[in-house]
């Protein structure tokens, strides 16, 4: 009986629009759930490490180590508040956690400091149990060491009139591009676009579909003339415009209130994210045809979120990964949008380095819409 | 006498199960037909046959005239279908589900709003229209999904258990509803539990096992067993398959259940 119906189409998507509307679970999840997310990973998912408190049992008392605290202070890594006598008090703070770094500066540091060629030592007692931590506090006291160590060495030169040897025989001068702050919420927020709209999406289409099938509409409606096309785009549509209020909503976010400013074009961004959300789209489709209630779709989406929050570079780079996991990561399409947002928030890159990753998830939203429609229309015959 | 319903030893399978086994019958338009017979019986699929929405394994149909392996989608436009469960959104106004089920079978427009003013003011559902699906008693659902299954002006109306779960008093007044359609020229195929629902319609069918085991007129089927009700008389058939059937044997040889 001829091809597409608008009408039919039409009934659909308006009935589907009714539903979202009376659907305040719906509603919250697909405007409140990106913001708290965003704001929930934005703060908590902070890889950056400073202003660790640290004891300080200062057994010199001089100017110099009065002066070597001060610079630890300066290096905003160490917040040298507490002091304390005694290794016991020290264990007692490390032990407690009320402090991570604990400094140890002997009795004759100030007289070795002022001794020509006298070497002053700092014991540096750092809590593992994090590594990231425990890396940061000791490259931060390391690389004070080595240039309080310079700054000194070139005063003690400089006093024996050796005023040409003062310069360094090795200037590194590292620039750090992209994220020059080196913040992890730079690195962090684009990303969230990805995963939020992953799992909005993903839930928000499942559910649509499974509730029909739970409640019996779907049994009413196959009994109808519609064809699975209308009543597949009717369904889906509603979520492809709440994506787009999603991503808008977590762009506002991320640039007002994070002050995360994209590097690159915001409408090739949109566009990618379009084909990304297509894929998702498919994703919660393949979940409406498995499950049978709207509890297990809820299940099926948590078995693809936590996988692909810990495998697609979301938070682990996944140069490190072993190579098993490094494939099974990249089942994932949110792997190769996190390359293509990453890309063109913090990098500025367009098409000419981003095709690839393109190329890949147009092969994913073609094959998953494929399968997923090939069995929404099984389902219901 | 033209046939609505024409099918010839329809049989479906699932797997290895047969759901329904070599159904024939016949049924004239404008008559009402019941199909009685217990739980799991093969009733409900043998009505999706119908519908043009289980494609049977074996067999052929026509409804309407059309062939319900190659023309389904001419049955669907021009059959009312009504099931067990009431198929409405409960999250959506009485109106609002009308407008559905007339966009869905391609009413648009002033037609679109002639018709669901005739059947809103045909099933009586005028003060109800702004009101939420779910806030309606069963009877009401009962009487809404009826309405949107009217919409399109069906030629075959076919009703999966419309009854069960309603209170006496709304079946009374929905059968009343279902009769005066027929009456109208409306071919009604229904299927129920209820005895008394059965001894009002034509033609009766009892669906047993997959099988359709016995066909005709509440009346001549009383005068060919010599039972006095139906209800007599469908135990009796229950007793007289059962007996004859495999399952049962093998089930009482095993010393099962």
């Amino acid at each position: 009986m001829g091809g597409f119906s608008w009408v039919r189409f039409l009934a659909v998507l308006r009935k589907e629009f009714i539903h979202i509307r009376r659907d305040r679970a719906s509603l919250i999840m697909a405007i409140a759930m990106p913001i708290g997310m965003l704001l929930l990973f934005g703060y908590a998912v902070n890889t950056d490490v400073d202003h660790l408190s640290t004891v300080v049992w200062d057994q010199s008392q001089t100017a110099d180590s009065r002066d070597f605290i001060t610079s630890i202070r300066n290096t905003q890594y160490l917040d040298p508040d507490e002091y304390v006598q005694g290794y016991h008090q020290i264990e007692g703070y490390l032990d407690s956690g009320k402090a991570r770094v604990a400094v140890i500066i002997p009795p004759d540091f100030g007289k070795e400091l002022q001794r020509d060629n006298g070497q002053g030592d700092v014991q540096v007692l750092v809590d593992g149990s994090d590594p990231t931590i425990a890396r940061a506090a000791m490259s931060a006291v390391q690389m004070l060491g080595l240039n309080k160590s310079l700054e000194i060495q070139g005063v003690r030169l400089a006093a024996r009139g050796a005023a040409a040897g003062t310069n360094m025989p090795l200037n590194i001068e590292t620039r750090v591009w992209y994220n020059p702050d080196m913040k992890s919420m730079v690195f962090n927020i684009p990303a969230l676009i990805g995963l939020i709209l992953q799992n909005v999406i993903a839930m928000l289409t499942s559910f649509s579909i499974v509730r029909e099938k739970e409640r019996g509409t779907m049994e009413q409606v196959v009994v109808t003339p519609i064809r699975s096309l209308e009543l597949l785009m009717g369904k889906l549509l509603p979520f492809v415009l709440i994506g787009f209020v999603s991503l808008t909503l977590i762009l506002a976010t991320g640039i007002f209130w994070f002050g995360v400013m994209p590097a690159g074009s915001i409408p090739l961004l949109v566009f990618l994210s379009t084909i990304f959300l297509f894929t998702i789209l498919a994703i919660g489709l393949l979940i409406s045809s498995v499950a049978k209630t709207q509890l297990q779709a809820m299940q099926m989406t948590f078995i693809l979120i936590l996988p692909s929050i810990l495998l697609s570079g979301f938070i682990f780079p996944r140069e490190t990964m072993p190579i098993p996991l490094k494939i099974l990561g990249g089942l994932f399409p949110l792997t190769y949008f996190l390359n293509i947002v990453r890309g063109i928030f913090l990098k500025g890159v367009g098409m000419e380095y981003l095709w690839q990753d393109t190329l890949i998830l147009c092969a994913f939203a073609i094959i998953l819409v494929g399968i997923a429609a090939k069995k929404f229309k099984k389902n219901l015959d | 006498m033209s046939l609505a319903i024409d099918c010839q030893g329809l049989l479906k399978r699932f797997g290895s199960y047969t759901a329904v086994q070599g159904v024939s019958f016949q049924l004239p338009t404008g008559a009402i037909m019941g199909f009685v017979g217990p739980n799991g019986a093969g009733k409900t699929t043998l009505i999706r046959m119908l519908c043009g929405v289980l494609v049977p394994t074996e067999g052929q149909a026509t409804v309407l005239g059309y062939d319900v392996l190659t023309q389904p989608e001419e049955i669907k436009q021009r059959i009312g279908y009504m099931s067990q469960k009431f198929s409405l959104y409960e999250d959506l106004t009485v109106r609002e589900n009308l407008d559905f089920y007339a966009g869905v079978y391609s009413l648009y427009g002033k037609k679109a709003q002639e018709q669901k003013n005739r059947v809103i003011e045909r099933i009586g559902l005028g003060e109800r229209t702004a009101q939420l699906v779910s806030s309606l008693s069963g009877g009401w659902k009962q009487r809404v999904a009826l309405a949107c299954a009217l919409l399109h002006d069906p030629q075959l109306l076919i009703l999966d258990e419309p009854t069960a779960g309603v209170d006496p008093v709304s079946r009374r007044i929905f059968l009343d509803l279902i009769h005066q359609l027929a009456k109208e020229g409306m071919t009604v195929l229904i299927s129920t539990h209820y005895m008394d629902e059965a001894a009002t319609c034509d033609y009766l069918g009892f669906v047993f096992y997959g099988r359709l085991i016995a066909f005709g007129s509440p009346d001549d089927m009383k005068k060919k067993e010599a039972k006095d009700n139906l209800d007599d008389l469908f135990i009796y058939y229950v007793e007289h398959e059962a007996s004859d059937d495999p399952r049962n044997f093998v089930r009482k040889k095993g010393g099962r259940g």
